[in-house]
């Protein structure tokens, strides 16, 4: 008989969860796994709130098993360390962003790029190597292997810092794999969102020029004024497109909601590069002559190995790029998820969750 | 007043054109300049019939300016060259692909990548500098600026090499650029047409191994005994498809009818990457889930520039790579059409200009 998620456990835990597709969150008793010898235990301080989790919460993939304690950007207090622990001490302060296992023995895993492994595990709502499902980081205290566990940079705020353990490692990936990141060529990043705005930095910081591209002329003094972007482009207008034609080198589309790829495509120069980071219900529509005509590609890219993230955190600690927050309390949870379906936040909710999860 | 065909310039020239969308072809009087100080004049012998031809004909992209003389896998003799021409000599054999001018001075042309000059001139149906229209290979001579001539090599048919000037190196180019047209690769070639059928010779040559894909199981036997590839998947074959998934680098896409991709991005491996040669006239689906999921990648590519035309058509020389041909004389070239648009054909239409041409001249 299963047992109760309070009773699977030796370590009581409590945070926040979903119960239904209805995404409404709500306090939730369960229990973590004892340190094993190459685990991390973690005091969950902060942990962003991704757009995921409310495709998450609400079942919009049709692949969640409530309950579901969301939550995969968490930055925490290391409290207890397995044997074989040596990289950390008590009382670092560390991240762990959306995976916690993988096989550790395929080829992807061998090459530091175990988010593509196929037996990946996230951080919550998969089943863990021991059958039992796993909870996220809306919750006081987590436990972790150590593999997947990140140094988190004595410059990085906590609270700021968190989101860039998914949304930064996002945008870094892909930005390295596709050669996105020679000084001077220019940026396109579609979409000013969690991820977007956080593009945007990381653009600036490896020199390239960048262009914010969205429908919400709104967006714009802030997109050039505080990120930092060189321009603004409307989407929605097509003389300003057409100006804009062939005058990018790459572009980074962030956004879900189902839109035309056809007129970012013509945004390209030949040889230009498209990657789609947002997750569509519906597939898009590709009109391949526009790949053809000019030999551009269109790549997909998902999160970041954990080399490759630790990588990502020292680099934004080196040229201070945090995202934007607005800090919310655990219990304003669900006002934060229904503003994120309507993007009405600038840019990422972070809850503090040592201070507002309160039993 | 804009001058008729046979008046623009002062050498006559003899072809066939489509005069409207029926696409019917028919014996056409017009002219070509004469023999520039950088030019290469060569009386053609072949023209391969590409796919490109008959959407064309067709005015299917709804950019065809009538009349209009088909033709870009051409094959000749030269007659003629310009005082500073040094690349050919007269009574060489040359070709002349798609391209017959571009800008010569952005980022592309610099890296030899004329053929994704935004200025790029094709070798028919486009506008030269002067503002007259171009005219393809289904004629009696051409005229190209040297750069645009490719040598054709001693050992190299010219009926059956003709149509490597277009299918060869719109296959070849991303073989090479996307990497995995190479030793220890799996490549996917989707369709067996001009197109796929030269893609598998050239995937075998650069050491890849070989699946062609398929609606058309009884293609099998010939993609396996006749042209070389390793294996043949039926993508109507639920069962064979779900035992492709993961196992490619890289599939080719010849395909130019609407068709669905996430079968073709479900059998990649993990940074596999799916390249569309072919140019459907309708948007295909795009499920952004599985290019996220594996960090897959799906691109174009149009022919190659004349630096790399000229190395796949040396490298075919050396693997005694040809197209599979069926010779046709130039009248039977509106049947030859009406079969193409049913692929009947193995794999490639060429016209015998040199010898059938002259006789249809009233």
């Amino acid at each position: 008989m299963a047992k109760a998620p309070e009773d699977e456990h030796p370590q009581k835990t409590f945070g926040w969860a979903a119960r239904d597709s209805s995404g409404n969150l709500s306090p939730f008793h369960f229990s973590r796994r004892e340190n094993g010898d190459d685990d991390v235990a973690i005091k969950i301080l902060y942990c962003g709130v991704c757009h995921t989790d409310l495709h998450a919460v609400k079942n919009e993939w049709g692949v969640t098993r409530y309950p579901v304690v969301p939550g995969h950007e968490i930055v925490g207090i290391v409290t207890k360390l397995g044997n074989n622990v040596k990289k950390f001490n008590v009382g670092d302060r560390v991240g762990v962003g959306v995976m916690v296992g993988s096989c550790r023995s395929c080829e992807y895993c061998n090459q530091d790029m175990e988010n593509y492994c196929p037996k990946l595990i996230f951080t919550y709502d998969s089943i863990y190597h021991d059958g039992t499902k796993n909870y996220g980081g809306y919750s006081d205290m987590i436990v972790v292997d150590q593999f997947f566990v990140v140094r988190f940079p004595d410059s990085l705020p906590s609270d700021a810092g968190a989101p860039l353990l998914c949304a930064g490692i996002t945008v870094y990936s892909p930005m390295k794999y596709y050669g996105m990141t020679e000084p001077g060529k220019h940026l396109g990043v579609v979409g000013l969102g969690g991820v977007g705005h956080v593009a945007v930095k990381i653009g600036k910081a490896f020199g390239l020029k960048i262009t914010v591209i969205s429908t919400s002329p709104s967006k714009e003094a802030e997109a050039i004024g505080k990120l930092g972007a060189d321009s603004f482009l409307v989407s929605t207008d097509p003389a300003k497109m057409k100006a804009s034609f062939g005058t990018m080198d790459y572009i980074i589309d962030t956004v879900s909601a189902f839109h035309a790829i056809a007129p970012l495509l013509t945004l390209l120069k030949p040889n230009g590069k498209l990657v789609t980071l947002g997750l569509p219900a519906k597939p898009l529509e590709l009109h391949s002559h526009l790949l053809v005509l000019g030999r551009k590609l269109v790549g997909g890219s998902d999160i970041g190995g954990m080399k490759e993230t630790q990588e990502m955190l020292d680099f934004c600690a080196k040229h201070n790029i945090t995202a934007d927050v607005e800090v919310i309390k655990m219990d304003e949870i669900n006002t934060a998820m229904d503003r994120l379906a309507k993007s009405d936040v600038r840019y990422r909710f972070v809850i503090d969750v040592a201070n507002s999860l309160s039993k | 007043m804009s001058k008729s065909p046979e008046e623009q310039h002062p050498v006559k020239a003899f072809g066939w054109a489509a005069r409207d969308q029926s696409g019917h072809l028919s014996p056409f009087n017009f002219s070509r300049r004469t023999t520039g100080e950088e030019d290469v004049r060569f009386k053609v012998l072949y023209c391969g019939i590409c796919h490109s031809d008959l959407h064309s004909v067709k005015n299917e992209w709804s950019i065809s300016t009538y009349p209009l003389v088909p033709g870009h896998e051409i094959v000749g003799e030269v007659t003629e060259i310009g005082e500073k021409v040094k690349k050919v000599k007269v009574g060489d054999k040359v070709g002349v692909g798609c391209l017959v001018g571009a800008c010569h001075s952005c980022e592309s042309c610099e890296n030899d990548l004329e053929n994704y000059c935004p200025k790029l001139i094709l070798t028919y149906n486009s506008i030269y500098p002067d503002g007259t229209p171009t005219y393809g290979g289904y004629s009696d001579h051409m005229v190209a600026n040297e750069h645009y001539i490719i040598r054709f090599p001693d050992n190299m048919p010219l009926d059956a090499g003709a149509p490597l000037l277009c299918a060869g190196i719109t296959v070849y180019s991303p073989l090479k650029y996307f990497g995995f047209g190479e030793p220890g690769k799996h490549v996917g070639i989707v369709g067996l047409g001009g197109l796929g059928h030269v893609g598998v010779k050239f995937a075998k040559a650069l050491g890849a191994r070989v699946t062609v894909i398929s609606t058309s199981p009884a293609k099998k036997d010939e993609a396996l005994n006749i042209l070389g590839a390793d294996s043949f998947l039926v993508s109507r074959d639920q069962d064979q498809m779900q035992g492709a998934i993961g196992t490619f680098d890289g599939i080719i896409d010849t395909v130019s009818a609407a068709h669905p991709i996430m079968p073709l991005l479900g059998l990649l491996k993990s940074h596999g990457k799916l390249v569309m040669v072919g140019a459907p006239e309708k948007p295909l689906e795009l499920p952004v889930f599985s290019l996220i999921v594996g960090r897959k990648t799906i691109a174009g590519s149009g022919i190659g520039g004349l630096k790399e035309t000229q190395e796949m058509i040396d490298f075919a020389a050396k693997h005694n790579i040809t197209a599979d041909v069926e010779v046709i004389s130039m009248d039977y070239v509106n049947t030859a059409m009406e079969r193409l648009a049913k692929a009947d054909v193995r794999y490639r239409f060429v016209i015998d200009i040199g010898n059938t041409l002259p006789a249809t001249k009233t």
